[in-house]
């Protein structure tokens, strides 16, 4: 047998123009992992604890391993670190309306102390990538991208807007997920606890400033907490110090993510697929749809009167053999159907499940496909997103 | 658990094999499946195959990827372990006793001698 420590990294990170080179950065709690007893593999250019095999105390809460911390995360909470995201803050007094002409979401509408999950548009209407934007105040927006897009959603953030661009180099990340989150985060800040979904405050916790927000990327209820780099440690070990928490890697975050049906940038989202295929109609603001004056605007208007292609599924493989990305889709009458993006198993589903790109005629619930993995043929059914109801806080 | 059994030889690719007369049994080891993490599904190979040495014959998936299995050895296959299809976890469990994948009836049990025995198979782990 092939024992490949990155499998992880080459399955998830598979953008073409990302060979995943060599030194690795190292985000703020490098040492921290190592010492809970992470198992570190690159992801995105960084070294990052894909798993834990957990000692003492938190052993006894959960013994460790993609299962165990998956199942934890729902059932009681996890802590993620997600510092190798990019942070950035934007300024300016027309800010909100500067980055509108960026993304197709309701920047301007944006009321201080919330967020929205948004988009980075091409001109075709492809997707350079999600974010997270939330705002601060009303020359004020903090934006959380992804890893292995952060280079290239802040050269694009430079070259387009006259704002300023402040990349936060200098800061960790973490998030704390799971149906006891606000439970923990209560006996540290009950103001963070008191945050409303989508909502963001900087708000002091341990002695250490932080900025706080009501989400995540489990389909769980949680915060994700922004710090300075030197006050990561400090912020982590009180968070893990809460009996409900454990450290989370990169393995549990991503099959509980796939069950929530979120996408992967890189996997489920590119600059080839639109909003309306990946089915993020929601993110383009009602008073975005008056005017489509965002990049690729007029593509995915005419991809909304006239019908994608093809459309972003859930997919639920029979039997109990996961089906990876890139694994091809078939339909009944054996034309070519479309390809998965996400798949593996889903700890709380107990089973396979997938997401993918299927024509749009194949995309209606309950439709049959076949799957091709290893040369065989798997029975699978679209199904609905999430797999796992989401339990966000409302 | 796995017991340091004197008559069990290894291959680089991390299967385990035990021989009684010309049938090979064949697993893969604890260092394995500690690497692999969580598995959840185990293909095995249809009864009667000829597999050469090297062969793919096997997949296992973890939560995180799938890992094909390897023949140590050229053979046919004459039984496989079901109750590791049923129930992945005993690979995890107990990877080098009940969650063995599958027995070859070997075209050469000569070539069994060669393969690594635990001390080489244990020096091997440490140059990884």
């Amino acid at each position: 047998m092939a024992l490949c420590p990155t499998e992880f990294c080459v399955a998830q990170n598979a953008l073409p123009d990302d060979p995943t080179p060599a030194p690795l950065h190292t985000t703020p709690l490098d040492r921290w992992h190592r010492q809970l007893g992470a198992r570190m593999v690159p992801f995105a250019g960084y070294a990052m604890p894909v798993q834990y095999d957990l000692t003492g105390d938190l052993a006894a809460r959960c013994k460790g391993g993609v299962m165990a911390e998956h199942l934890h995360t729902r059932t009681h909470a996890g802590l993620f670190d997600v510092s190798h995201m990019g942070q950035a803050m934007l300024t300016g007094p027309n800010v909100a309306m500067a980055l509108e002409t960026l993304v197709p979401g309701d920047i301007v509408g944006l009321k201080p102390g919330r967020q929205r999950y948004t988009l980075f548009t091409n001109p075709a209407g492809g997707i350079i990538d999600d974010l997270m934007v939330a705002r601060l105040a009303d020359d004020r927006l903090f934006l959380v991208v992804n890893a292995s897009r952060k280079t290239i959603d802040f050269a694009h953030l430079a070259e387009n807007l006259s704002e300023t661009l402040t990349v936060m180099e200098n800061r960790a990340l973490l998030a704390l997920q799971g149906s006891e989150a606000a439970a923990a985060m209560a006996r540290l800040s009950p103001e963070a606890a008191a945050l409303p979904f989508m909502g963001i405050a900087a708000i002091r916790i341990a002695g250490v400033d932080c900025l706080v927000s009501r989400s995540g990327y489990t389909g769980e209820d949680g915060f994700e907490i922004s710090i300075l780099a030197a006050d990561a440690e400090t912020i982590a070990d009180a968070l893990i110090q809460q009996p409900e928490v454990v450290p989370i890697g990169l393995g549990a975050r991503d099959s509980l993510r796939l069950e929530a049906g979120l996408c992967l940038y890189g996997n489920d989202l590119d600059e080839l697929t639109s909003p309306i295929e990946a089915g993020l109609t929601w993110v383009i603001g009602k008073r975005r749809k008056m005017n489509w004056d965002f990049p690729g605007g007029r593509a995915i208007r005419d991809q909304l009167d006239n019908g994608p292609v093809r459309c972003r599924v859930g997919i639920r493989p029979d039997g109990r053999a996961p089906a990876r990305g890139q694994t091809t889709i078939v339909a009944q009458d054996g034309t070519e159907a479309g390809v998965i993006t996400s798949g593996g198993f889903g700890p709380s589903v107990n089973g396979p499940i997938a997401m993918g790109y299927v024509r749009k005629d194949l995309a209606a619930d309950g439709t049959r496909l076949n799957l091709i993995v290893r040369g065989k043929t798997i029975p699978a059914t679209v199904v609905p997103l999430p797999f796992t109801p989401h339990r966000y806080i409302r | 658990m796995a017991t340091k059994n004197a008559d069990k030889r290894f291959t680089k690719e991390h299967e385990w094999v035990v021989l009684d007369g010309d049938i090979a049994t064949v697993g893969i080891t604890d260092h394995a499946q500690e690497q692999l993490g969580d598995l959840v599904h185990v293909e095995l190979p249809d009864l009667e195959r000829e597999v050469a040495e090297g062969e793919s014959c096997a997949v296992v998936e973890s939560v995180k990827a799938a890992s094909d299995i390897y023949a140590p050895l050229a053979g046919k296959v004459v039984e496989i372990n079901e109750t590791i299809v049923e129930d992945p976890s005993i690979v995890n469990s107990d990877a080098e006793g009940e969650g063995w994948f599958f027995r070859l009836e070997l075209d050469d049990p000569d070539v069994f001698e060669a393969l690594m025995d635990q001390d080489a198979y244990d020096e091997f782990l440490e140059t990884l």
